[in-house]
């Protein structure tokens, strides 16, 4: 070690209690030093959160003239460069409550799977790798799959049931994650008083695990509620389209086999695609999906807190 | 044996052996922790279990009611019968486990109301009739000695009990499934020593009905309650007699006279 | 006082038939459901290979070819090319650059969040990271298309705002929330203990940041990054909008460049199905899925080193 020695901390007593703890050229360089990681820090966490608020604000300001309670319930207009985006609206849903109806139950077992049944031996680690594999292709790749499996091999032609289905396998391993970290949190002392009790697997999940994990489970269906929203790739070959004509405020114009219009499809057409657009129509288009978006993420977020201050151990 | 005749009085007249266990191996991945031990434990005894930490005590209970199979490093070689019937071919492991009351060493008030806590092993098995639940309820708290401080609150959470009187409802809990044997693993470590003096006399009553296994720290507990005691050291047998002998002046084995006494290592 | 009999047999009931039945049946299907995402992975490559196969036995394909030519002319009509090569080149470069600009920052907030900052502001960060990570990246890309390519053409004076530059910052805003959490976590993993020692020894936050805590949590940071490179890869809809569309081998910063992904959306729409130009576009996707099934399995071992020790 070449460290300066500390002179007056190091030399004994004959040096004087009063000038002991003095700072030393050392100490002070230390301290500085201290002082510039902690802003350099500070300055780094700021350079990812202030980003996040000017473009929120700049976005909202561009989307002002644009948003009112019209243009939720409008269909576009004239060749979408006017109006509203209620079919998008009402498209976005349809996938979500679809693409959830399918994933939802099969992410559910399959973390209930990993966690109570599945022993720590190579499978199981076969199974997470796919999980992880399954979060990390890209969402081009099952874009292709989708076409590939649903449109084509499964006949399902390019339909809302199409790119619901290629939207729940993408979004799955939001699902079996969250509901692991929700059933890995409930201690394993529970399920051995069970277990001691005779009671099988099934029934110990049944009373103590999942009435105990059921917020996390909520918290992480919630969020892939925001990730299906938000997709874009997958449904793009897989079932929505630019524009479909639905009357304003209607709920329910679209049928499973039918294409549908989506919100981040609407942006995405928007911005690209169609010449002559109001310029802030597609500015309020994507508040309305980032405000979507976001208020999901932060309901699940209060969720979590909420849950996290209210345990029952 | 036949050098000590006077020693067979205090044994159970009913000496059946309850649970055989011939030659015993347990490993956990390869450091094998319990090493080939022999011994029977009688119908209707206190049979005391003693010996220090990292013994093989609490392993030796997992594997009675094989909850060891939920832990993925363990093997177990050797045989372990209950009831004359060897526990690893047995085909019904949720019979067998309700056969077993376990009270483990930390009490763990599942995170359902007092009277789910308690009820929850004769639902598991379909006993659904609120009439037999609700007198099964009373009797399992009064036999842990609980009743009387709950009796007004069943509907609120186990875990809200404090330790001692979550201790209790363990072993409230176990003795609802109605086991032949209990099986109490250090059950006084979290309760203060009068209410571990209730307990202790509810298990003098039990001993009628069922077989316990007693594994304790506390030597003098296993000098109270205990017909035969074992002491268990290192996974090994130090030595296994009735209680006078192990407590008495003169246990076989020096190692024994000296943890009893508190002389040990 | 005499106890009721507890071993009676008479209170013993067996579970309904019906029950046991019920409960085997749902364990096949948990267990089914299990391996699903194992099924889902297989079923992937599979339908996107079956889609691509073809091609790969077709006489005017050729391997080399398609992987180092950087010449891609899938509809001209005299003499079609499939050259990946400037894709390759050009997802390189948008990812590389993403990359580069966003660990600095990444595992700067994140050491700022684990190590430096008050448990208030640390729970404000960490939500405000899964908010930024939460927002779709076609937001990113409209962003890309409509903010950062205004500002990079005034900064840089380049003709085009959508350019590598462009999207490597869009991209870097997107993998930052990813790397930061990733490695929070890493570094939360670091036992308390290794920090009380340095503590103890005089040592100062920032000493015990780079001498103990980035070689302790090394690993997990690696993998942190390393999966920020497998989104920034596979990322699409924002490189779609935001990179520009020139298929050519950058050469410069501030050159457009088209990335594998992007390719596939924006021409996957035009190529007929069953057509060569459709069964290439999936060989580019089969490729992609091997480029971040390698990431992903390495940032796994990576991590799993940690665990192992």
């Amino acid at each position: 070690m070449n460290s300066p020695r500390i002179p007056s901390a190091t030399t004994g007593t004959e040096s004087g209690s009063a000038s002991r703890f003095t700072a030393t050229p050392f100490v002070r360089k230390k301290e500085r030093r201290e002082a510039a990681a902690k802003w350099i820090f500070f300055s780094m966490a700021a350079a990812m959160v202030l980003p996040l608020l000017w473009l929120v604000s700049y976005i909202v300001v561009r989307a002002m003239p644009s948003l009112s309670l019209d243009f939720l319930l409008d269909p576009p207009l004239r060749g979408m460069t006017e109006g509203g985006i209620w079919p998008a609206l009402v498209g976005t849903i349809y996938l979500i409550v679809v693409a959830l109806a399918i994933s939802t139950p099969i992410g559910v077992l399959a973390a209930i799977y990993l966690n109570e049944y599945a022993r720590e031996n190579w499978f199981h680690r076969v199974i997470s790798m796919a999980v992880i594999n399954l979060a990390g292709v890209p969402s081009i790749v099952h874009a292709l799959f989708g076409l590939g499996a649903f449109v084509y091999a499964a006949q399902f032609g390019y339909s809302v049931i199409s790119a619901a289905l290629t939207l729940a396998i993408m979004t799955m391993p939001v699902v079996i994650t969250s509901t692991r970290e929700a059933l890995a949190s409930v201690p394993r002392s529970f399920r051995e008083a069970c277990w001691n009790v005779g009671a099988t697997r099934w029934q110990t999940i049944k009373a103590v695990v999942l009435p105990n994990s059921v917020g996390g489970i909520l918290t992480g269906i919630i969020l892939e509620v925001s990730r299906t929203a938000g997709e874009t790739a997958p449904i793009m070959f897989t079932g929505a389209v630019f524009y479909k004509a639905v009357e304003r405020g209607d709920f329910f114009p679209y049928q499973l086999n039918d294409q549908c219009m989506a919100l981040s499809m609407h942006l995405f057409a928007l911005s690209t695609q169609v010449p002559g657009v109001k310029p802030s129509l597609p500015f309020a288009t994507a508040v309305i999906l980032l405000g979507v978006v976001l208020a999901v993420n932060a309901t699940s977020i209060t969720l979590r807190v909420w849950l996290r201050n209210r345990k029952k151990w | 044996m036949a050098a000590q005749p006077e020693k067979m009085v205090t044994m159970p007249m009913t000496a059946d052996k309850h649970i055989e266990i011939q030659d015993l191996r347990l490993a956990y991945g390869t450091k094998e922790v319990i090493h080939g031990i022999t011994f029977d434990i009688h119908r209707h005894e206190i049979f005391g279990i003693i010996g220090p930490a990292q013994s093989g005590k609490t392993s030796l209970l997992r594997c009675i009611n094989r909850t060891i199979d939920f832990n993925p490093a363990a093997t177990v070689a050797g045989t372990l019968k209950v009831d004359g019937e060897c526990v690893r071919n047995v085909r019904n492991v949720y019979e067998l486990r309700r056969k077993i009351g376990m009270v483990a060493p930390l009490p763990v008030g599942l995170p359902l109301s007092i009277y789910d806590n308690v009820a929850f092993a004769p639902r598991c098995v379909g006993m659904t009739a609120k009439s037999d639940l609700d007198g099964l309820v009373e009797k399992c708290l009064r036999q842990a000695a609980l009743w009387d401080e709950v009796k007004d609150r069943l509907d609120s959470l186990g875990t809200k009990l404090s330790g001692g009187q979550q201790q209790r409802l363990t072993i409230a809990r176990a003795l609802s499934h109605q086991p032949e044997i209990l099986c109490l693993d250090e059950f006084s470590i979290a309760i203060d020593p009068v209410t571990t003096m209730r307990i202790e006399e509810v298990l003098k009553e039990l001993r009628h009905e069922m077989t316990i296994i007693l594994v304790t720290n506390l030597t003098q507990q296993a000098r109270r309650l205990a017909d035969r005691a074992m002491f268990l050291w290192n996974g090994e047998i130090i030595e296994l007699d009735t209680n006078d002998v192990i407590f008495g002046d003169h246990p076989k084995d020096k190692r024994t006279y000296d943890y009893v006494m508190g002389i040990f290592g | 006082m005499a106890l009721p009999s507890l071993t009676g047999k008479s209170l013993r009931p067996a579970r309904p038939l019906w029950a046991v039945c019920g409960e085997k049946m749902l364990e096949l299907l948990i267990r089914f459901c299990g391996v699903s995402a194992i099924i889902f992975v297989l079923a992937i490559f599979f339908f996107v290979f079956k889609e691509a196969a073809p091609v790969l036995w077709s006489k005017n394909f050729n391997l080399t070819q398609f992987l180092c030519s950087p010449e891609w002319y899938p509809t001209s009509v005299s003499n079609v090319r499939y050259g990946v090569l400037a894709l390759i080149v050009g997802t390189a470069c948008v990812s590389g650059l993403a990359v580069f600009l966003a660990v600095p920052f990444s595992l700067g907030a994140a050491v700022f969040i684990s190590e430096f900052c008050g448990p208030k502001l640390k729970e404000v960060l960490k939500i405000v990271i899964e908010l930024l990570a939460a927002i779709p990246s076609v937001v990113w890309g409209f962003i890309g298309l409509t903010v950062t390519s205004k500002i990079v053409q005034q900064m840089t004076g380049a003709p085009v705002g959508v350019n590598i530059l462009n999207g490597g910052i869009i991209l870097a805003l997107m993998c930052v929330p990813i790397i930061a959490s990733i490695s929070e976590d890493a570094l939360k993993a670091v036992p308390d203990t290794y920090r009380e020692a340095a503590l103890a020894l005089g040592a100062t936050r920032w000493q015990i940041v780079y001498r103990v805590l980035l070689p302790a949590a090394k690993n997990g940071l690696l993998a942190a990054v390393l999966l920020g490179v497998g989104r920034a890869v596979g990322e699409t809809m924002a490189v779609l909008m935001a990179t520009g569309h020139a298929v050519n081998i950058p050469h410069g910063i501030l050159d457009s460049v088209r990335t594998l992904t992007a390719n596939i959306a924006a021409e996957l729409g035009e190529a007929p199905a069953q057509s060569e130009h459709y069964r290439i576009l999936f060989l580019t996707g089969i490729l992609l899925f091997f480029i971040t099934f390698v990431i992903n399995v390495t940032a796994d071992f990576v991590v799993r080193g940690i665990r192992q020790k």
